[in-house]
């Protein structure tokens, strides 16, 4: 296959990632906008007042860049997993595993969808959010970096757990056990300085806080971690698991016998 | 000298699955370009994992494996690009159009976009679901999903369409329409291997045939030297006019089935002349005839059940 070719098949399999979460627009596009409504209310309108400022600015506007990156991760992650593993469901994989694709276009295929599902995600939670806080961008650059460096990157977990997974069970232990607590710890709603010394060592493990706080830094200009040791964390994150993705594809892991 | 190359060549392919389970022995097959030729075998026989391998479905164990000359160690992309496959179950996304599924199997080969839909409406319409091509193909009934299968197989134009049991559960109006289809390809230069279990399909389409069991190949042969293996055939006829019993010393083995109908053993030392003469010797007129049951088949089970006994291959 030339490089044309492959361009080809590129375009394919994301415009037919992109038809599949627009035509069940109501699974994937809409939850996210109520799901965080509930959470400006909740925490914006009802408890927020309470709790008063935090690094120097109202609590809603304060947790409106975690709630988003949180809409753009689950996205990604989720459209990928659920995707490539109805495909291996179905069987309709095969298709695709018969042509001479290369490994690697499938893989940046399917991210690609995720990372397109994220971004649409972030934009609609983006303007929900007008609703209930005043935002204000200090580095547009930076926002449109981190989300789509987030997307790609929980896009490839996606894609990992999907090659895992053998019953629809196993798509949901990850984002449930593991994504879900790590995003809540990961400063969406707070800021690890009002942690204790011992638990902000701690957190620093945790991938997402470095995305959440890359991000929160574009939105408002400030940041419990520094910008390069944040895109560090993103980089190393994606290369290591393209390589693995690629791999498993490679060997046929969970696709042939 | 001009020399042509094999559409497909496979020499000693081996496969053992994860769980130990040996699905192909030593596998030799030679296809040539241009041939119908029939891959045969009961279930579980190996069929399946030969076409696994050939599209990248299965890892084999050992072995080659060459499609136009082109190796699948050595460069699968290209090999791959010659072949279309039509497996045995639905792979397709339910959820999508036929028109959807041409068009996207298309771009899987790199076809632009507007080759690809005056294919994918060429195919739709000689399969005859140009009026479904908007619908979800769950929607479509089982003959349409496998003529689909059809259609998405071709639509790159491979030069070798592998097609694992294409006419199952297929009625028999769309399954000879299918017949003459694949017929025409065939005759249009495109090389078929057809695997199936229904014999007078092989026996009316193929010209070579392979027959494998328990991974083994058992025979591989041209269909007129299969057929000439057979040593009986076994005729109904049915009688214009009733009989009580059946002239003896005829020659012949005979069983009178109701006194309209006999069966009839027709060894290869005789022929139907023979048999002719003898029921008009005895005034004895027939208004039909037909096999008891297809010949092939009979000659498959013997095989089978040869190569079972023996616990060897037959070469």
């Amino acid at each position: 296959m030339n490089s044309r070719e492959q361009l080809i098949t590129f375009a394919t399999i994301v415009t037919k990632e992109f038809i599949r979460f627009m035509r069940i627009w109501q699974q994937t596009l809409l939850p996210p906008a109520i799901t965080t409504c509930l959470y400006f209310v909740i925490f914006g309108n009802l408890i927020g007042p309470r709790i008063g400022q935090m690094d120097g600015f109202n609590y809603i506007d304060f947790i409106v860049p975690g709630l988003i990156l949180m809409q753009v991760i689950t996205g990604s992650y989720s459209n990928v997993v659920s995707s490539f593993f109805g495909a291996k469901f179905q069987h309709s994989l095969e298709e695709m595993l018969v042509s001479p694709t290369p490994n690697y276009v499938i893989l940046l295929g399917y991210i690609t969808g995720g990372v397109a599902r994220g971004v649409i995600v972030g934009l609609i939670v983006t303007v929900v959010s007008l609703f209930f806080s005043n935002l204000h961008i200090h580095n547009l650059g930076v926002l449109i970096s981190v989300v789509t460096l987030t997307a790609f990157l929980f896009s490839l977990g996606g894609f990992t757990n999907a090659v895992f997974a053998k019953s629809f069970d196993d798509i949901s232990i990850i984002p449930n056990f593991v994504l879900t607590p790590l995003t809540y710890l990961g400063g969406i709603f707070y800021s690890i300085q009002l942690l204790p010394e011992l638990w902000q060592t701690v957190s620093l493990v945790n991938p997402i806080l470095y995305m959440i706080n890359a991000f929160r830094f574009g939105f408002l200009g400030i940041s419990d971690i520094s910008l390069p040791s944040s895109y560090l964390i993103i980089g190393i994150f994606i290369a290591a698991l393209f390589v693995i993705n690629l791999r498993l594809l490679n060997h046929g892991y969970g696709v042939r016998q | 000298m001009v020399t042509s190359t094999a559409a497909l060549e496979i020499r000693s392919l081996c496969k053992t699955y994860q769980n130990g389970v040996k699905a192909l022995h030593d596998i030799d097959l030679k296809v040539e370009e241009g041939e119908f030729f029939g891959l045969l075998g009961p279930n579980g026989a190996g069929k399946s994992t030969v076409i696994g391998i050939l599209s990248s479905l299965v890892n084999k164990t050992s072995g080659t494996a060459k499609v136009f000359g082109v190796d699948i160690d050595k460069n699968f992309a290209q090999a791959k690009s010659f072949i279309g496959v039509v497996p045995q179950e639905f792979n397709f996304n339910i959820f999508e159009t036929p028109w959807q599924i041409l068009i996207n199997q298309a771009g899987y080969y790199g076809i632009p976009r507007h080759v690809a839909t005056k294919r994918a409406s060429s195919y739709l319409t000689q399969m005859g679901l140009w009026e479904k091509r908007n619908n979800r193909s769950a929607e479509l009934s089982g003959g349409m999903k496998r003529r689909l299968m059809i259609a998405r197989g071709l639509v790159h134009h491979p030069r070798l369409l592998i097609l694992d049991e294409p006419t199952a559960g297929v009625d028999i109006e769309i399954r000879r329409s299918m017949w003459n289809f694949l017929q025409k390809k065939n005759q249009d230069g495109t090389t078929i291997i057809l695997t199936t279990h229904y014999l007078e399909e092989a026996e009316s389409l193929c010209r070579n045939v392979a027959i494998i069991d328990e991974g083994h190949l058992i025979e591989n042969t041209s269909m007129r030297s299969l057929l000439r293996k057979i040593d009986t055939e076994i005729f109904i006829l049915d009688l214009e006019q009733p009989i009580k019993e059946f002239p003896k010393n005829t020659g012949l083995a005979i069983r009178l089935l109701d006194e309209y109908t006999v069966e009839v053993a027709v060894d290869r030392t005789q022929n139907l002349n023979f048999l002719y003469e003898q029921l008009s010797d005895k005034n004895i007129h027939v208004r039909s005839m037909r096999n008891k049951a297809n010949r092939l088949e009979q000659l498959f089970i013997n095989l089978v059940s040869q190569s079972k006994e023996s616990g060897v291959t037959i070469e």
